[in-house]
């Protein structure tokens, strides 16, 4: 379970918000560009430190400004894609996902059945070998994702994960996800503009506009979410 | 596509293609007869004997070692010293950049000065250092101390700004899979900045060799200990002339090779997205 209640001042306006996310539940984050929704996950992810406000995973408090808690980046243990999805272009596909394994000293072997797992889940099993700067916009963030996903996270955060995909990959990756917090039961949380998307893959969705919650509830009762049923 | 100016009717067309023609080989010509003159200044066979010199091998040796020793230190201390800059926010951050920029339009001479009124025999810091037995001005570390001063901005400025434009979510992602500072440094921040830095190295190499002003006042002009290539040119002139001519062929050679190596770096760049 993640629990966050997060203050803020932005520069134009306060950021105040609370939320739950239950294991195995994908939350989505929608609202205009520079409502808060990166400053959200930044924070939760701790290279942002609100003003007020705590941070709760599994029990471990991740941030309290009252008795001054706040966990180191590193040791959070946060699944992160963020929008550039930050593939590192000099290092192979294969090394790109064990970069969070290696930095956890993780034995070989485990290393290498567990890059190859990811490889396999997301269809990329050819491009291992690859020096990730020379692949496709979609085909990183299918890499992003798997070296999000290689270190067990106890939280999987995306932030627009699927806008570089083509259409025939946007639902396998959005099916591994939805398996990957199944079988994880992690909490998950989703930025993501396409209400279309939030309705496939999405069990909640909370609307941000100007640092504040404007409704909250099933990506189906969503106000516009008929529409996009409909066509 | 063809700029404007050469676009419009047959005369002024013919007129402008002239103008830009007089422009291009008057700008190159001013650059590039001054370098070739010096080459046709001496034979091919005077230049290569003179090359076993002992004034010509003991300033070439000097310039070398001085210059890789300054270029290390410059690596050494300014690698991170740029990245801890470009990345943390303090009081006097203007001043220091300032400061970094400060030898680029200084008189390499008023730099030297500056150095000897710090650190010479009866200077602020230079006397303590003399009360040890410790003597830097006329000394080869004075060369070094000179080529640092004048040539790190060089490879400053070039550190500074790659840290500086590198997109945060490379390091930002790194942090998130658990890497600690000194490992996303070491393998992420410096290899994806890495042909950059270089070719900052190498303009810093060339600026350390061609040192001349502040040298020449701080470390002074002694054989072997102090007089580097662009000193050994000076004195050449005013005695052994084919000397003078034959180091300055060298420099020509060293800075078209540092030109060179900088180009294909500079192409070999891969933009960051």
């Amino acid at each position: 379970m993640l629990e966050a209640d997060l203050h803020k001042q932005l520069r134009d306006f306060p950021l105040n918000v609370h939320f739950l996310v239950k294991p195995g539940e994908i939350l989505v984050l929608m609202g205009e560009n520079g409502s808060g929704k990166s400053t959200v996950l930044n924070s939760i992810a701790g290279l942002l430190s609100p003003d007020t406000g705590s941070i709760r995973l599994e029990g471990t408090l991740l941030f309290n400004s009252e008795n001054a808690t706040d966990m180191p980046v590193e040791d959070r243990n946060i699944g992160y894609v963020l929008q550039n999805p930050a593939v590192f272009p000099h290092i192979t596909v294969r090394e790109n996902i064990a970069y969070g394994l290696k930095a956890r000293y993780k034995p070989k072997d485990l290393v290498h059945s567990r890059v190859n797992h990811w490889l396999r889940v997301m269809d990329i099993e050819g491009l291992g070998g690859v020096k990730a700067g020379n692949l496709s916009g979609g085909q990183k963030q299918k890499v992003a994702l798997a070296r999000a996903l290689a270190i067990e996270p106890g939280l999987l955060m995306l932030d627009e994960p699927f806008t570089a995909l083509d259409t025939e990959s946007i639902q396998s990756v959005q099916e591994a996800v939805r398996t990957c917090v199944s079988d994880l039961q992690i909490p998950c949380i989703l930025v993501m503009h396409s209400v279309a998307d939030a309705l496939v893959i999405g069990d909640r969705v909370y609307l941000l506009n100007r640092g504040v919650n404007r409704w909250e509830g099933r990506p189906s009762d969503m106000p516009g979410a008929g529409m996009q049923l409909s066509t | 596509m063809t700029h404007w100016f050469l676009q419009p009717e047959k005369s002024r067309r013919t007129l402008a293609v002239i103008g830009a023609g007089f422009l291009i080989i008057l700008v190159t010509l001013y650059l590039a007869l001054p370098v070739a003159a010096l080459f046709f200044r001496i034979t091919p066979e005077l230049f290569f004997s003179s090359l076993s010199d002992p004034e010509v091998q003991s300033a070439l040796g000097l310039s070398l070692v001085t210059s890789i020793i300054s270029l290390a230190i410059v690596i050494l201390v300014g690698t991170p010293f740029a990245y801890v800059h470009s990345r943390i926010t303090y009081p006097g951050k203007m001043i220091v950049d300032t400061l970094i920029d400060l030898p680029l339009v200084l008189p390499p001479a008023v730099a030297g000065v500056a150095l000897l009124v710090l650190y010479g025999r009866v200077g602020f810091i230079g006397r303590y250092l003399n009360l040890f037995g410790i003597t830097l001005a006329f000394t080869t570390v004075a060369v070094i101390m000179a080529q640092i001063f004048v040539a790190s901005p060089f490879y400053l400025r070039q550190a500074k700004s790659l840290f500086e434009q590198m997109d945060p979510a490379y390091e930002h992602t790194a942090r998130t899979l658990g890497a600690s500072p000194m490992r996303i440094f070491a393998t992420i921040t410096i290899p994806l900045t890495a042909s950059g830095l270089v070719s900052g190295a190498v303009m810093t190499f060339g600026r350390a060799l061609g040192e001349f002003g502040a040298t020449i006042m701080f470390a002074g002009n002694l054989p072997g200990v102090s007089q580097t290539m662009p000193l050994a040119v000076y004195v050449g002139m005013e005695g052994n002339f084919i000397v003078g001519i034959t180091i300055s062929i060298l420099l020509v050679l060293i800075s078209f090779a540092i030109m060179i190596a900088v180009r294909f770096l500079a192409s070999r760049e891969v933009p960051l997205a």
